[in-house]
């Protein structure tokens, strides 16, 4: 266990070291010259190159590198041309909204998917079952941007009973801003409920024909309890697999959510970094979701040892 | 004595509702694939003719979905955006799942060190969102409707590596692949004469379930502003416009985002479908 452990570890730092590369490599190639663009085309050249060298943009790509991923241990992730700030602290503070508004989602889509999807299995072929199916098909389709769209043209513009976007800030109080996220979150939570209905109800249905369960039920155990309290741990397995790997997809989703909203998340820094052409935030923004994503799945493979010790024969 | 197979009550439905998707799945698709190509040559106006005297007009009032806030038709937008959003689609599954197919039939027959290299790639691939990965391409290679394609395509590749190296590993055991070694072939050969007709239907599932995936990330990519530059209309950018004007032309927000959820309902289905027809044994998972 131990042993399975620490190759895990290695594989995930393996894993992040990689990444890190890709971004790095990918955004260093970007045409553009960031000390042009911090100064403006008016520069002179010899402040141009002084520049240059205090961004240390004199030196070769693999020491620049280097320096890049000193800093970030060091909490270093560089400043802002365009705000003029540490990226860093821009960072943390508009991880302060999305990482809510993910959490938010995420519990979303589990309160409503798990039930809908334990019920549609229950009931196999009932009326539950297959309005669970159309519910499912659909919210997949749904794009969650145009889902936002349609929310705001309910919710804010007809009957004024949400804000339209922006959010007031965690100093307003827990109240108004949970009003400010809650139609996003909804956005954000339906499509992944769409895949999780699916996955829930075809796991349910794995586990209920198993032997196991069927013993349960010969010993006198209720079709409630049968299902709830032993075909339920089971079935999670890959509901929690398939919640991990769509963590992807809600990162994707947040940055279209936010800037329909008009939050002041990372998703929106990402989208605004864009277009000023903001390398250093970009490479920062787009470092801390890649490592959201990576950790995320690592701390899904680590619950699925935990739920499932056959896993752990398997994987060792 | 004959075997007969049993039959489960249920079954008879359950059959039933699987044709049913398939039907359903093949007349959106082929609706939606109609409109593309009727766009081509004609639509009620020219999807960019702008008539200020018109803009902002309900829909029926002027054309049957309306007029935008420069007076162009909607209908016409959207049957052209039908065109720009299923050739891009198109176009990024095909490079990204030729190319995926090549790697997962490789990873396959080379096992070993490779295909635990290519399984890697793959995940560090995975690890960037496809709309993160375009917007850095986006930076790299300015917006425009290649950089769109190649954004989805690079995401494709690990998803059909992944599925067709999974489905290879089944087929390499089999006593026919034993019987083409011992004729000679080599693994190459052996991948494209025995392996790649033998996971065909996997293969063109997962290129209809991508396509839909296509579809709703090329219209994200365009609501940002990183697809097709304008004045060619897409469904994505329609949408973003459409928000300035919520409240007096809710029309404009509703057509083009019900065209994407068709589009992408349509192929979901016929992916569900044509799972269900060609191999009826797999769960229903997405």
């Amino acid at each position: 266990m131990v042993a399975l452990l620490l190759r895990r570890i290695a594989s995930l730092i393996l894993t992040l070291v990689a990444v890190s590369v890709l971004i790095y490599g990918i955004m260093d190639l970007l045409p553009g010259d960031p000390a042009a663009i911090a100064l403006g085309t008016s520069a002179a050249a010899d402040t141009l190159a002084a520049l240059r060298q205090e961004m240390g943009l004199d030196q070769p790509l693999p020491l620049r590198y280097v320096h890049w991923l000193a800093g970030l241990f060091s909490g270093d992730l560089g400043s802002s041309y365009t705000y003029g700030v540490p990226v860093a602290g821009l960072v943390v503070e508009r991880l302060s909204l999305t990482l809510p508004l993910a959490a938010l989602a995420i519990v979303l889509s589990v309160l409503i998917a798990v039930p809908l999807g334990v019920t549609a299995a229950a009931r196999r072929n009932g009326f539950i079952d297959h309005a669970a199916s159309i519910f499912a098909q659909i919210s997949i389709a749904v794009p969650g941007f145009w889902l936002g769209l349609l929310l705001i043209m309910l919710f804010a513009v007809e009957l004024g009973w949400t804000p339209a976007g922006g959010f007031p800030g965690w100093q307003a109080g827990l109240l108004p801003c949970f009003g400010a996220l809650a139609l996003p979150a909804v956005a954000l939570a339906l499509p992944q409920a769409g895949v999780l209905t699916r996955v829930t109800r075809a796991a349910v249905l794995d586990v209920l024909s198993e032997d196991f369960v069927r013993t349960a039920r010969a010993k006198g155990i209720s079709r409630q309890v049968a299902l709830w309290r032993h075909a339920m741990p089971n079935a999670m397995v890959p509901v929690i697999t398939i919640l991990g790997l769509q963590f992807t997809f809600l990162v994707a989703g947040a940055v279209l959510v936010e800037n329909v909203f008009n939050l002041p998340g990372l998703g929106r820094l990402a989208y605004q970094a864009l277009v000023q052409r903001d390398i250093v935030v970009m490479q920062a923004v787009i470092l801390v979701f890649s490592v959201l994503v990576i950790v995320v799945n690592f701390i899904v493979e680590l619950a699925q040892l935990v739920l499932d010790p056959r896993m752990r024969s398997d994987a060792a | 004595m004959s075997v007969r197979p049993t039959v489960l009550p249920g079954d008879k439905r359950t059959s039933v509702a699987r044709s049913s998707k398939l039907v359903a799945g093949l007349v959106i698709t082929g609706v939606l694939c109609a409109i593309a190509l009727v766009s081509l040559v004609w639509t009620p106006l020219p999807p960019t003719k702008i008539q200020i005297a018109y803009k902002l007009t309900a829909p029926l009032q002027q054309g049957l979905l309306g007029t935008d806030q420069l007076g162009r038709d909607v209908l016409s937008m959207v049957m052209v955006g039908a065109w720009n959003s299923l050739s891009t689609a198109v176009a990024a599954v095909a490079i990204g799942g030729s190319l995926g197919t090549v790697a997962g039939l490789f990873a396959a027959a080379a096992r070993g060190t490779p295909e635990a290299l290519a399984m890697r790639a793959c995940d560090i691939v995975f690890a960037l969102p496809p709309i993160l990965s375009a917007m850095m391409l986006g930076a790299f290679l300015g917006t425009g409707r290649w950089t769109a394609i190649i954004a989805i395509a690079v995401f494709m590749i690990p998803v059909f590596a992944r599925v067709v190296c999974g489905a290879a590993r089944q087929i390499w055991p089999r006593d026919y692949i034993q019987a083409a070694r011992g004729a000679g072939k080599g693994p190459m050969l052996i991948s494209i004469e025995h392996v790649l007709p033998n996971i065909s239907s996997q293969i063109i599932v997962q290129v209809t379930i991508q396509l839909g995936l296509a579809i709703l990330t090329e219209a994200s990519l365009s609501f940002l502003g990183l697809g097709m530059p304008p004045p060619s209309p897409t469904w994505g950018r329609m949408l973003a416009d459409s928000q300035t004007y919520l409240a007096q032309a809710p029309w404009l927000a509703v057509a083009p985002g019900l065209a994407i959820a068709l589009a992408v309902f349509g192929l979901n289905m016929l992916g569900d479908g044509l799972r269900d027809t060609l191999d009826p044994r797999t769960p229903l998972l997405r």
